[in-house]
């Protein structure tokens, strides 16, 4: 028993020096000659277990497993979270300049820091996908573009919708617009691209390097209007100093901003348990091809 | 509640947010429902993974 348990630890620090074995790669072939990188002994306990759970969520069926549990409460969360944040909407107070139409905030703002937020989370994947190559890495990239890119449009039309009564205009040619508007189409080109090749893991690793050429749009984004002239307002909730928004104003886009980002999270989840699916399909109905041939 | 003069932008904006996040829900839920009726239809027709034709094996009573 001790033999058995000691054995199994062994085998678990194994997993955690190296990684790589553990994950087999698109292949199903293990990789040797990375099993003896660092030791577990360098990895703290809480650590240690993080990279353990990290691990056993790169087994599709494991990561399935734990979307079907999962997600019904997440989508009850987000119902909540867009309960309380619309009742806040409804009873927020109109801006002193701009009366009503600060209502457009209320979904404007967390559809734009989602389409920042969600490139960013495809950036990390794409370093999941080229550098450790996790098996769930690509599947989240691929799945999050339309997402980020749905996010984006809405952000894009309801600033238009914002704006016009506003700003006078639907659209102005500025830095924050025009750098949103490349976003957007930057997410057209990754699921374009996702399209376009059949094999998975090579549609992945172009759409990585994609999104990772990409992402150098977000700092641009987020500091377009400090460095450049732009009708668009400077930031006034995440900058030094703390938000200059009221709090009667601040609390309902608080709670509006978590019942978007819990709704991309549901979502995203459950695209992600969709492809792994998806793929399953394609793998059957390859080897039904190959035993037919 | 009234939203003055600029109702039409606000109602306008939340319509479109409403439609947007409606067809995403709709998407994911079609899709699911997809993958899964395929995978159903491909188990009908016998082809299984090998995880799956190896659980069968497990349950026998040994001879």
């Amino acid at each position: 028993m001790a033999a058995a348990h000691e054995k199994a630890r062994c085998k678990t620090d194994g997993v955690i020096a190296g990684l790589v074995p553990a994950i087999p790669d698109r292949d199903g072939r293990d990789k040797p000659g990375h099993d003896q990188v660092g030791t577990a002994t360098s990895f703290a306990p809480v650590t240690r277990n993080a990279v353990v759970a990290l691990i056993d969520l790169a087994n599709p069926t494991r990561f399935v497993a734990l979307v079907e549990r999962v997600l019904p409460w997440l989508v009850a969360a987000t119902l909540m979270a867009f309960a309380f944040g619309l009742w806040g909407t409804y009873q927020a107070p109109d801006d002193y300049q701009q009366g009503a139409t600060v209502k457009i905030m209320f979904i404007h703002v967390p559809n734009a820091w989602l389409s920042m937020f969600v490139w960013g989370m495809m950036s990390a994947a794409a370093l999941g996908t080229l550098v450790w190559r996790h098996p769930l890495a690509d599947v989240a990239a691929k799945c999050a573009a339309p997402l980020g890119a749905a996010f984006t449009f809405l952000a894009l039309v309801t600033g238009s919708l914002w704006g016009r009564p506003m700003w006078g205009t639907y659209w102005v040619w500025d830095a924050r617009l025009t750098s949103v508007l490349v976003l957007f189409i930057m997410y057209l080109a990754v699921i374009a691209l996702w399209r376009t090749v059949d094999d998975p893991t090579r549609a992945g690793r172009a759409a990585a390097i994609l999104t990772l050429v990409g992402a150098i749009n977000l700092p641009i984004i987020k500091f377009s209007v400090e460095w450049w002239n732009t009708l668009h307002q400077p930031a006034s909730v995440f900058r030094m100093g703390g938000p200059t928004i009221d709090r009667s104003l601040l609390v309902p886009l608080a709670v509006m901003a978590i019942a978007f980002t819990l709704l991309f999270v549901s979502l995203h989840l459950a695209a992600m348990r969709n492809e792994i699916l998806r793929r399953r399909v394609r793998t059957l109905m390859l080897t039904q091809a190959e035993r037919a041939a | 509640m009234d939203l003055g003069p600029h109702a039409g932008f606000i109602v306008g904006a939340y319509i479109m947010a409403t439609a947007v996040v409606g067809a995403l829900v709709v998407w994911v839920t079609a899709d699911h429902a997809a993958q899964k009726r395929a995978l159903t239809e491909l188990e009908r027709r016998g082809i299984t993974r090998r995880s799956a034709e190896s659980r069968p094996l497990k349950m026998k009573e040994p001879a």
